[in-house]
């Protein structure tokens, strides 16, 4: 998968964590800066299967020091990685 | 005959004769080694220790005293512990990433007199006398000046404390592991020496470790996993690789951790050993120096036994079994390969030689052939009680046959030559990574938050997932917390392993006839394909 918009990208992760980690929570209640690593909402596993999906959906490597709170912490982070990564060097 | 005549580890009285036998026989082989190569040396480790032991008497901490340890696992942590142990005193671990208020009632319920604490931690220590802060607070942080606040290298400065053999006694408490509690409380398991020691022993003779050996120590101090990483190498001459919190949920870079290393023996809960055959790129490291992989704490999935077997034919693996109280008391070696066609989970085995087991049924009898029961343990290795829980200790021990017996809870049945097979349990507790959970304990950290009038948690049990906690709350319409809030609000009051996976909203919860909350009703209610 290339590139593509940030509002579509926020959505397609929006609804990853809602079926995966969130079931039967709103999706308005999960906003773009709710955060995801310190709330509890993803712990390690979590993480990892999230890590997974965003390299396997956007053709992107993720080093293990890349997926610490920094760009993992909430979905407008992890987009603007994932964006980032995908940028041409 | 002094310590230093001693040829080879002997089995000892007093868990800090480990460390001081095998410093007088190789006091310059390496001891421990931090997850940055940073080493320590069986003489300075033992050296380091008994300085810190100078200091906490000191400081008045006695035979019998606690003393917490709220840190990071590395060498400082390690060298704090034996400080602890050569002082005659008790260490109780703590989760230093815990939540503050876990923390503190663990730290108040056995009144502990001296505390390590990371500086990052420091805000937990208010209340203790004698607090030593490690890590990063070396700027401005508290002084020798400060009553009661002291730096570590002020604690390292200090003379060693000489050793006092009258003052260590083998029926000594040790350490103090607190599990999760029912009542929302967690309980602290209190070993002594020789519950340890005779662990300990036990390994030595059926694992034969040599000073070559490479052990890892993947759990964290407060989990009893920690007790075979620490002991077993130390009184043996070999060296432990300690893995801290960070590094040991990273798959990725615990393969490559192991690999580079060249560890020889490993020891977790069967959870990482299959994140490291999912995540760790294992075709792709050489690990080729592992002769043993231990697991414990839970049941192995066979799916990724067999999964990780593939990606390491050469180690023998052990299934070890056994609850905080009365640490490994069965074992099975596992057959490899892992036949194609197995799905049934591998049994807990056999008794170790230290321990006796008797499964009987509800009305007090052994059962006989492949029945069900309930799996009792006697030997030196099973806890003396629950600390200032009498009550709850009473009720954990089986007088019967001139021994003292342990209900593990656990239910299993004889399976053919096979041994023990653990089939479940018939009250409230839970097994997730290898933790327990009381989900009474869950429930209870629902019932603080404000809005919710009714709290249920059920665990419910997926082939792919492993066990899940569902919570049922109620709350009223209008006041009702969303998911993340919820989520966020666990996360403030439990540990990360105790957050429930799923919450359901519900009007009411179901009754039974005598009007207790209907558990059974609630599993039946989750949907089995609604994913989490």
């Amino acid at each position: 998968m290339g590139n593509c918009d940030m509002d579509t990208m926020k959505e397609e992760l929006r609804q990853y964590i809602l079926s995966e980690f969130l079931p039967g929570e709103k999706p308005s209640n999960l906003r773009d800066d709710t955060p995801l690593r310190t709330s509890g909402i993803l712990d390690s596993v979590a993480t990892l299967r999230l890590v997974t999906f965003v390299e396997e959906h956007y053709g992107i490597e993720v080093e293990a020091h890349e997926a610490g709170v920094e760009n993992f912490d909430t979905i407008e982070s992890i987009s603007s990685f994932i964006q980032s990564k995908q940028k041409p060097a | 005959m002094s310590l230093a005549d001693l040829e080879g580890p002997l089995s000892a009285l007093h868990l800090s004769h480990y460390l001081e036998a095998s410093a007088l026989r190789c006091p310059e082989r390496v001891a421990a080694v931090d997850s940055d190569g940073t080493s320590l040396t069986y003489r300075e480790l033992n050296d380091r220790a008994s300085r810190v032991a100078g200091f906490l008497a000191s400081q008045g901490i006695r035979r019998g005293d606690r003393v917490g340890l709220l840190l990071p696992k590395d060498t400082a942590a390690l060298t704090a512990l034996f400080g602890t142990l050569k002082a005659g005193a008790a260490y109780v671990p703590v989760d230093w990433t815990g939540p503050a208020e876990r923390v503190r009632s663990i730290l108040a319920d056995c009144d502990v007199r001296a505390l390590f604490a990371d500086g990052r931690r420091a805000d937990l220590a208010a209340d203790i006398e004698t607090v030593i802060l490690l890590g990063e607070d070396k700027g401005d942080g508290p002084r020798g000046s400060v009553s009661g606040r002291f730096s570590w290298d002020k604690a390292l400065e200090h003379e060693p404390l000489p050793a006092d053999p009258a003052a260590r006694r083998p029926d000594d408490l040790a350490y103090i592991l607190y599990t999760s509690g029912s009542t929302g409380i967690p309980k602290g398991v209190t070993l002594t020496h020789q519950n340890a020691t005779s662990f300990v022993d036990w390994c030595s003779s059926v694992f034969t470790p040599s000073e070559d050996d490479l052990f890892s120590s993947h759990a964290p101090f407060h989990f009893d996993l920690s007790i075979l990483d620490i002991y077993v190498p130390l009184k043996h001459g070999a060296s432990v690789h300690l893995v801290p919190d960070e590094l040991g949920k990273n798959p990725k870079d615990l393969a490559r951790f192991i690999a580079s290393r060249q560890l020889s023996v490993w020891y977790s809960t069967p959870a990482i050993l299959g994140l490291l055959a999912e995540f760790g790129d294992l075709d792709r490291l050489d690990c080729s120096h592992l002769r043993l992989v231990l697991f414990a704490g839970e049941v192995f999935p066979v799916k990724q036994l067999r999964r990780l077997v593939s990606h390491w034919p050469w180690p023998a693996y052990y299934n070890l079994y056994g609850p905080t109280e009365t640490n490994v008391c069965t074992y099975a070696r596992i057959p490899t390969p892992i036949p194609e066609g197995r799905s049934e989970p591998y049994p807990i085995g056999w008794p170790c030689s230290h321990c006796a087991a008797l499964v009987i049924d509800a009305e007090g009898r052994r059962v006989e052939g492949g029945d069900e029961g309930l799996l009792y343990i006697s030997g030196p290795s099973v806890f003396i009680g629950y600390w200032n829980r009498l009550q709850e200790t009473a009720a954990a021990f089986l007088d019967r046959d001139g021994a003292r017996w342990y209900n593990t809870g656990d239910v299993v049945k004889q399976q053919g030559d096979e041994g023990l097979l653990y089939l479940g349990r018939r009250d409230r507790m839970v097994k997730r990574r290898g933790y327990r959970i009381e989900l009474g304990e869950v429930e209870s950290c629902l019932y603080r938050h404000p809005a919710v009038s009714g709290a249920a948690a059920v665990p419910v049990q997926s082939a792919e997932a492993g066990v899940r906690i569902v919570a049922y709350l109620v709350a009223p319409a209008a006041s009702r917390p969303s998911i993340v809030e919820m989520k966020t609000f666990c996360n403030q009051h439990l540990p990360s392993y105790m957050n429930p996976d799923v919450f359901v909203f519900v009007d009411a919860l179901p009754r039974t006839s005598t009007n207790k909350v209907d558990y059974q009703d609630l599993i039946r209610r989750f949907e089995p394909d609604r994913k989490a």
